[in-house]
């Protein structure tokens, strides 16, 4: 037996805390998966808060389709070794029975796409609340948004008129046809959520590592080449290069960086060190200074 | 690593966009894309300096405006802590942030601009920051650059806070001066070349010696149950473990236990994190309690020590915080939520209002507005089992709901 549970992080106190609310206040929540580290972070804060039951709601992943192939592998060996339900809805679809547009041109993504799709998964599966992986840090809109997040019968975000959240009250009331969006590691920076992976040795993607990769330039940052998914001009050159990713989210959308980190603990160290914030190698953030708040009034994760 | 919530009050133009602009880059916390960000932002505009408030104004209507409308969460880390920073905004209209911002934060940095000094505003950062029993609060007298750092001026600025402190009700308060630049980088976190009379700490480095163990206020032991665990697996067919966080002190293997509401008695079996079992289970932690007896508790339940009972009772009277522009009036009915516990609770009478600013009292009233602060007595459907606020801050502490509208519409701190 150990002695006291002083040392334990107060961030991952938190989180518990927030996911067994989630728990007792939903009738049906989901866990949003992109197979990124930070939902795979909170699978494992999700473990930690029912022990030893299992985790009480199933894991859902709104599939853009231009994955890497990598996270896709990964996230369906670990709902198999945690017996957990997994569920998945494709933005393809959404896209085939005509209700999205896909983009084209330069910077085309399905990015923002994936907000109609998740929405109707919402309806069709009656989720009361979606926990996700959002942190304040990442971007200044996100930074205002609360941990219970009330979505209204349209999926929106009413950034003017945001229940205050007092203590560590949350307060999960709603009508039937909203949802809310819960964000258990809210208060977590991206050094945190590495750190933590570290310390606890999760197991994560291979893409968060140095490995080489066939690459191209543009606009300072570094593209992973694939012709059918990522649009690349005849004047950029492909060329390989030892990188890894920051982020992983729809590659249409998420560029690399060079490292030759192929450990957690360097990746740590790297981390701490850089000088370029986690989105500033999103491209859909890069859209306008207020991108990310104009796709979450919409309904975006 | 440890954690520390800070809230900051000032008004607008006190700079306090600009202070936490000045932690993030002094502490070079600012990434260069961010900060390439304010530097063309601040060109566009036509400044000659670095515009830090562009770091933290995240909603475009505060951008347009240049104010900040909503409470912001800035991060950033030294080597021995992380900060939180729970920007919140100063305008008389935005009691209801500032009271959100506090109750989450330890330490709290009240803002006063040197050339105004001690002003209407400046006494309702404080009253609410007392209210709320932050325990630790710094003075940070901005724009020092604008009086010539003169020394003669702080200590005016000094004395006249220091009368307003006389007035406060939570003697337990530790309050520091500093004065600042947050424009120039003085005494924020970089000494003062210009300052040399001020002997004390900067800002920096006053956070950095907070004992965050010291500044959470202590109380008794309380357990409120979040959620049974039932595994219900053939190898944990039996187990039945409580899960929830410990506030105000430390619950121990063997300790005697009484649940509440129904008083069963029992004693603390084990104590798990996790997978793995501890002897005590310290305040703040989440942890899954069993107990030696098959006894029924459920969801808002709670787990106390058997000689130290909180009170049960249905009704009491509380100072509440109203948030919602629907006004509290005698009668009205609204779901309490006193930790992870609901009842249904009655206004049985609005004592009087609180002038938020220590100008004493109005016992004309019967209605409560936004913003408002006042002394309300209540009467539950069921009894809830709390310690006063000044005692115990979470087991002291409530929020209201509004039954049609579902809306957080205040907060209550039980007298």
């Amino acid at each position: 037996m150990k002695g006291d549970t002083s040392t334990i992080n107060p961030l991952e106190n938190e989180a518990i805390y927030i996911i067994r609310e989630v728990a007792a206040q939903f009738e049906k929540p989901v866990l949003l998966f992109s197979g990124g580290k930070d939902s795979i972070t909170l699978v494992r804060l999700a473990q930690k808060a029912f022990y030893p039951a299992k985790i009480p709601f199933p894991l859902m992943h709104i599939d853009t389709g231009h994955n890497f192939p990598e996270t896709i592998e990964f996230r369906d060996r670990l709902v198999k070794e945690l017996g957990l339900e997994l569920i998945v809805r494709n933005v393809q679809d959404s896209i085939d029975q005509g209700k999205v547009k896909e983009e084209s041109g330069k910077y085309a993504s399905r990015n923002s796409l994936q907000t109609t799709t998740l929405l109707d998964a919402i309806e069709e599966l009656n989720f009361d609340a979606c926990i996700g992986g959002a942190r304040r840090d990442e971007e200044k809109a996100r930074a205002k948004e609360r941990i219970f997040s009330v979505r209204d019968d349209f999926g929106q975000w009413d950034e003017k008129n945001q229940r205050p959240e007092l203590f560590d009250m949350l307060n999960g009331q709603i009508e039937l046809g909203q949802n809310v969006r819960v964000f258990p590691i809210s208060n977590w920076t991206e050094l945190d959520v590495w750190s933590y992976i570290e310390k606890e040795n999760i197991e994560i993607p291979s893409i968060y590592f140095a490995h080489t990769r066939a690459t191209f330039l543009r606009d300072g940052l570094i593209w992973s080449s694939d012709d059918e998914v990522v649009y690349r001009e005849e004047d950029e050159i492909v060329e390989e290069r030892l990188v890894r990713f920051r982020t992983v989210g729809d590659m249409s959308c998420t560029a690399a960086v060079l490292s030759n980190a192929t450990d957690i603990a360097t990746v740590v160290k790297e981390i701490r060190n850089a000088t370029i914030s986690e989105r500033g190698a999103r491209i859909d953030d890069k859209r306008s200074e207020a991108a990310m708040e104009k796709r979450k009034q919409q309904g975006y994760f | 690593m440890e954690v520390l919530k800070i809230a900051t009050a000032g008004s607008v133009d006190d700079g306090k966009s600009t202070l936490i602009g000045r932690l993030l880059y002094d502490t070079k916390s600012l990434t260069s894309d961010k900060l390439e960000a304010i530097e063309n932002k601040s060109k566009q505009r036509g400044y000659d300096y670095l515009d830090f408030s562009l770091a933290t104004d995240g909603l475009v209507a505060e951008r347009e405006q240049g104010i900040t409308i909503d409470v912001a969460h800035i991060y950033f880390s030294t080597q021995r802590k992380s900060y939180i920073i729970a920007d919140t905004p100063g305008h008389v209209e935005y009691t209801r942030n500032m009271v959100t911002g506090a109750s989450t934060s330890q330490a709290a940095i009240i803002l006063i601009d040197a050339r105004k000094g001690v002003i209407e505003q400046t006494n309702r950062h404080f009253f609410i920051n007392n209210l709320l029993r932050v325990k630790d609060i710094i003075v940070a007298i901005n724009k020092m650059d604008l009086v010539d750092f003169s020394e003669e001026k702080y200590n005016e600025i000094k004395a006249s806070f220091e009368t307003l402190m006389t007035k406060r009700d939570y003697q337990d308060q530790q309050i520091t001066f500093i004065p600042v630049s947050a424009l120039k980088g003085d005494n924020v976190v970089n000494e003062s070349a210009n300052m040399s009379w001020y002997k004390g700490q900067t800002l920096l480095e006053h956070l950095e010696l907070l004992d965050s163990d010291d500044i959470y206020n202590r109380g008794t032991p309380r357990f409120p149950v979040q959620y049974v665990i039932r595994p219900k697996t053939e190898e944990f067919h039996d187990f039945r473990g409580y899960a929830g966080k410990v506030y105000g002190g430390d619950l121990s293997v063997g300790d005697a236990v009484v649940a509440l509401p129904s008083q069963t008695k029992s004693k603390i079996k084990e104590i798990f994190f996790h997978d793995e079992l501890y002897k005590t289970a310290s305040r703040r932690s989440s942890v899954t309690i069993t107990l030696e007896d098959d006894i029924n508790v459920s969801r808002g339940d709670m787990l106390v020590k058997a000689d130290d009972l909180p009170k049960i009772e249905k009704q009491f009277t509380a100072t509440i915080s109203w948030m919602d522009s629907k006004n509290l009036t005698n009668g009205n009915k609204y779901v309490l939520q006193h930790g992870v516990h609901k009842v249904l609770a009655k206004v049985d009478r609005i004592n009087h209002k609180i002038n938020p600013d220590y100008s004493g009292i109005d016992d004309t009233i019967d209605a409560l507005g936004m913003n408002d602060i006042a002394s309300v007595a209540f009467k539950l459907n069921k009894p809830i089992f709390f310690d006063a606020f000044k005692d115990h801050r979470t087991n002291g502490s409530f929020i209201l709901i509004d039954t049609q509208s579902n809306n957080t519409v205040g907060a209550g701190f039980i007298q």
